[in-house]
């Protein structure tokens, strides 16, 4: 898929500018609306002359922000694909060498040793090169060897295992951004608890020709920024490049199981229960996934789309959107200290006042 | 298997008394309410090949669905099977039930009928040197309750299951869409099959142990047994233990369902995820039951045809023991993107990976059983080597899996699909047809055609790895499972993948070409068609053997043992 030199060319001139813009009004949270105002003003007429493909009617990211351009081959699978999709995050990396540089190798080399054992056996000792079968049954030598060989093999490979599993499960500072990603039949619903009553429904976009999946939502391929069908949604989930993200993901029905294959990142969402786990976005881009978990009729028409933009765009964005960055400092202690007046759904309030008769307990990456 | 038994004396009595005894029961008596271990075992291996070829029809109606992105063919099969062809959810609803209803048939209304009911009930009585099974009449109870299971979950498919018929779930039946999320008694029918051929299988498995246990005919110890021998022993505690937690699991879902329970309900205290480790706590050790008994026939056979004891006899026998033990406490390596904590996670990911040791230590066995020998390509043999490498392969893939960082981005994809195939539809199966071509004429008296058998090996094994290989790609590309459609990315190796289907089902009508032509046209058997390297008893009788054996037992003498 070629989305455009120029569009994206285009696309980057317009961003850069409302980067420059929200970086002027940042320290203000009310002037910040009003910027944001101006900026939607200004937007539809920086658009035409800097771009062709965005017509003045594109989707925006939110009001006034254009949405970002994918990259073919970058956060979606690509045809005829051999391997892991391109990896952006250091997890991601790191997981991808663990497969790459020591699994496939140590397999691949097992299996032709398996196959060429075979071959030989096959050749050497086949009826008429061996009339006389041996009656060895027993070597003692031997049989300690293809013990203890594939057990320095196996504790090879551990070690980097474990080693990326620990490193999976650091968790984020306390002061990171938390996302909260919420499956539902059949659709994410993403919110950002400490920031505000930013809350809404990402649903995939209808395909042409086919029967409507979700109801009022637009076809895929509508709008220049669209990435692939099956994959691309209505209203992405915009998060900040380059810092380490709190995700925590939960269903409000049934099990489903968010994936970015990209980034490295699969976690059920479960009802009645809040899994955790920490992501980090090295670069800008799209990158999509789809629901992991049988969920139902359209478990295969709930996909995901993050789009990663530098921290002052997405503060940008989750401003228009209705957010509020009135606590960016959390507390270093442990959140049961004062919370910050405008969180509304903030783990600290839950932790003291605790929610009875909710179905949903508010607890990070509980032991199984 | 290097024992030989002196019967020479016992045979000619034997054959005597069955000009007697070889008076068989009326038709109804005989297969309808049989105590017969031979009899019991065709109708189960009749029984599993019919389920096959619905399991497998299954698979080609997905494969069909699959080849291209789109919906093109679950409409016009909601509308065949008597729901609302218009509705698009009921066709999505019927690719949920389709792709469960294939889960469920091959794994508990073909492998393990198949393997355990049809080839153990054969083969174990015999290569012990006993009359029958410990419990006959039970025997015929365990068959009866796996028919009546079938019946079930085929019920199931036609009553309400959610959008429309049938149940939806997968065939790991995970709540709470099992529950809440599936209303209808589709699911419920669903999980009564399961309870059926469950406890059908947990009587067969005691069964089995007393058999084995306390059945062997004089001088044969247990470390004298034949490996396949073993391999249903070591299969049969699985079944024991592991079986009645299914059960534990499954009622609790009947109970959530209808009878105001929420074991697995969020909403009155539950937890989703208990269901996950009682499902899989099972779950682990069933596909190890569906692999051991493969196991125990490809030992067999290899070493008929290199003429040479299996290298390694303890080994071996000690390796299955390894692998059914380790089993038990590997199970959460199917949860790993749940939410489970960082030291859970990490023991699952070593003790997954200790498995591979002693099935490692089998693999190197069975090769250096053929080193030395004089082999002989018979077609048995060439499903047992096509089963040796596609079974290596399978088993590196979940090498790859058990670690469960690198799990995170290929659990449930493709990835898995591939990896199971591998180990099931090329291991299992391979080892079933294996076993087949072993043994087929030794029940039914015929030879069957060696160039169609040969014929079918290779064609099979040209669609199988066509349709499962490519997956593993597709997995990786992050394609997840279960989905009735997808992105164009994902096109080119999903064709693929469907036109390797429509080789392998091409193997399929070969196979059954030959069973034809065998009943029609097959030489008859001699006792030991095999030649000198088929050493165990049931090699020592005709063929088929007569209708009671070894009413006066078999002695077992010590001769060239390792």
């Amino acid at each position: 898929m070629n989305f455009g030199k120029t569009a994206r060319r285009g696309a980057n001139t317009l961003l850069t500018g409302l980067v420059a813009l929200a970086a002027a009004v940042l320290p203000q949270v009310a002037a910040a609306q009003e910027a944001v105002a101006e900026a939607a003003n200004a937007a539809p007429v920086a658009a035409p002359a800097t771009s062709e493909a965005a017509a003045p009617a594109a989707v925006p990211a939110a009001e006034g922000i254009a949405r970002m351009m994918p990259e073919a081959g970058k956060g979606m699978p690509v045809e005829g694909g051999l391997g892991f999709q391109d990896q952006y995050s250091p997890i991601g990396e790191y997981a991808l060498w663990m497969h790459d540089g020591v699994l496939l190798p140590i397999i691949t080399v097992i299996t032709l040793f398996v196959l060429g054992l075979m071959l030989w056996v096959i050749a050497r000792y086949n009826r008429r090169a061996n009339k006389v079968p041996s009656r060895t049954s027993h070597n003692t030598l031997i049989e300690v060897v293809w013990t203890l060989v594939p057990v320095l093999i196996l504790v090879g490979i551990a070690i980097p295992s474990i080693d990326l599993l620990a490193k999976q499960f650091k968790s984020p500072p306390a002061n990171a951004l938390t996302v909260k990603l919420t499956g539902s039949q059949w659709f994410w619903t993403y919110s950002f608890p400490d920031n505000g009553e930013v809350e809404f429904d990402s649903k995939m976009l209808n395909i042409p020709g086919a029967p409507v999946i979700n109801a009022g939502v637009r076809e895929v391929g509508s709008d220049p920024s669209d990435g692939p069908s099956h994959l691309e949604v209505d209203n992405r989930l915009v998060l900040p490049v380059g810092e380490p993200i709190r995700l925590q993901v939960t269903a409000s029905d049934v099990i489903h199981s968010f994936a970015v294959p990209a980034l490295w990142f699969k976690l059920d969402a479960v009802p009645g229960r809040l899994n955790e786990k920490m992501i980090f976005i090295k670069e800008p881009g799209v990158y999509y996934g789809q629901c992991s978990e049988l969920c139902g009729v359209k478990h295969g028409y709930m996909p995901i789309a993050i789009e990663a933009r530098p921290r002052a765009e997405f503060e940008a964005w989750l401003l228009a959107k209705g957010g509020s960055f009135a606590s960016k400092e959390k507390p270093a202690v442990a959140p049961a200290a004062a919370p910050a007046p405008a969180d509304a759904a903030s783990p600290a309030a839950a932790e003291t006042a605790p929610a009875a008769g909710t179905a949903e307990q508010e607890a990070p990456a509980p032991a199984a | 298997m290097a024992t030989t038994a002196e019967t020479f004396q016992g045979h000619a009595e034997a054959h005597d008394h069955d000009h007697d005894h070889d008076h068989k029961p009326g038709f109804f008596a005989r297969w309808f309410m049989s105590t017969n271990h031979k009899d019991i075992g065709t109708l189960y291996l009749i029984f599993a090949i019919f389920a096959g070829v619905i399991g497998g029809g299954i698979s080609g109606i997905m494969r069909a669905e699959l080849a291209e992105p789109g919906i093109q063919y679950l409409q016009w099969w909601t509308g065949f099977l008597g729901g609302n062809a218009q509705s698009f959810d009921e066709a999505l609803h019927l690719w949920n039930v389709l792709i469960t209803a294939h889960g469920l048939i091959m794994v508990f209304f073909m492998v393990m009928p198949a393997v355990i009911g049809g080839f153990g009930n054969w083969f174990v009585p015999l290569m012990i040197g006993a009359p029958d099974m410990a419990f006959p009449r039970m025997n015929n109870v365990s068959f009866w309750l796996t028919v009546a299971g079938f019946c079930s979950l085929m019920f199931s498919a036609f009553v309400p299951g959610g959008t429309g018929n049938g149940a939806g779930v997968g065939w790991t039946v995970y709540a709470p869409l099992s529950t809440y999320g599936s209303q209808g008694p589709a699911v419920d029918f669903a999980i009564f099959s399961l309870h059926l051929a469950g406890a059908g299988s947990i009587l067969g498995a005691t069964n089995f142990i007393t058999t084995i246990f306390n059945m062997r005919a004089p001088g044969m110890t247990l470390h004298k047994m034949p490996l396949f021998v073993w391999s249903v022993l070591v299969t049969a505690f699985l079944l024991l233990l592991s079986l009645p937690v299914l059960a534990a699991a499954i009622t609790m879902l009947i109970t959530d369902r209808n009878f105001g329970t929420t074991f697995f309900d969020p909403a009155g205290g539950g937890d989703p995820v208990l269901y996950q480790h009682l499902f899989w706590f099972f779950g682990h050790p069933e596909v190890y039951i569906m692999i051991l008994p493969a196991f125990g026939i490809i030992s067999q056979i290899v070493a008929t045809f290199s003429k040479k004891p299996v290298f390694g006899y303890l080994g071996m026998a000690y390796a299955m023991v390894a692998i059914g033990v380790v089993g038990f406490i590997v199970w959460a390596h199917h949860m790993y993107t749940t939410g489970l904590d960082v030291n859970t996670k990490m023991y699952f990911t070593a003790a997954t990976m200790v498995i591979a040791v002693p099935t490692g230590v089998k693999i190197f066995s069975w090769i250096a059983t053929m080193w030395g020998g004089s082999l002989e390509f018979r077609s048995p043999m060439v499903w047992a080597l096509g089963f040796i490498f596609l079974f290596t392969v399978g088993g590196v893939t979940g090498v790859v899996l058990a670690n469960g960082g690198v799990d995170d981005n290929l659990h449930d994809t493709y990835y898995v699909v591939g990896h199971f195939h591998y180990v099931l539809s090329l291991g299992a199966v391979t080892g079933l047809f294996a076993g087949f071509y072993y043994w087929f004429p030794k029940m039914s008296g015929r030879m069957y055609s060696e160039i169609l058998a040969h014929v079918h090996f290779w064609i099979f094994f040209i669609g199988v790895n066509m349709i499962f290989f490519p997956m593993h790609f597709l997995g990786m590309q992050g394609m997840p499972r279960r989905y009735p459609d997808y992105a164009e990315a994902y096109a080119h190796w999903n064709h693929i993948a469907s036109i390797g289907y429509e080789i392998m089902a091409v193997s399929i009508g070969v196979f059954f070409v030959n069973i034809v032509y065998a009943f029609v046209a097959g030489k008859k058997a001699e006792d030991n068609y095999w030649g000198e390297g088929a050493t165990t008893l049931e090699w020592t009788l005709s063929s088929p053997p007569p209708f009671h054996q070894f009413e006066t037992l078999p002695v077992i003498e010590d001769k060239g043992h390792h």
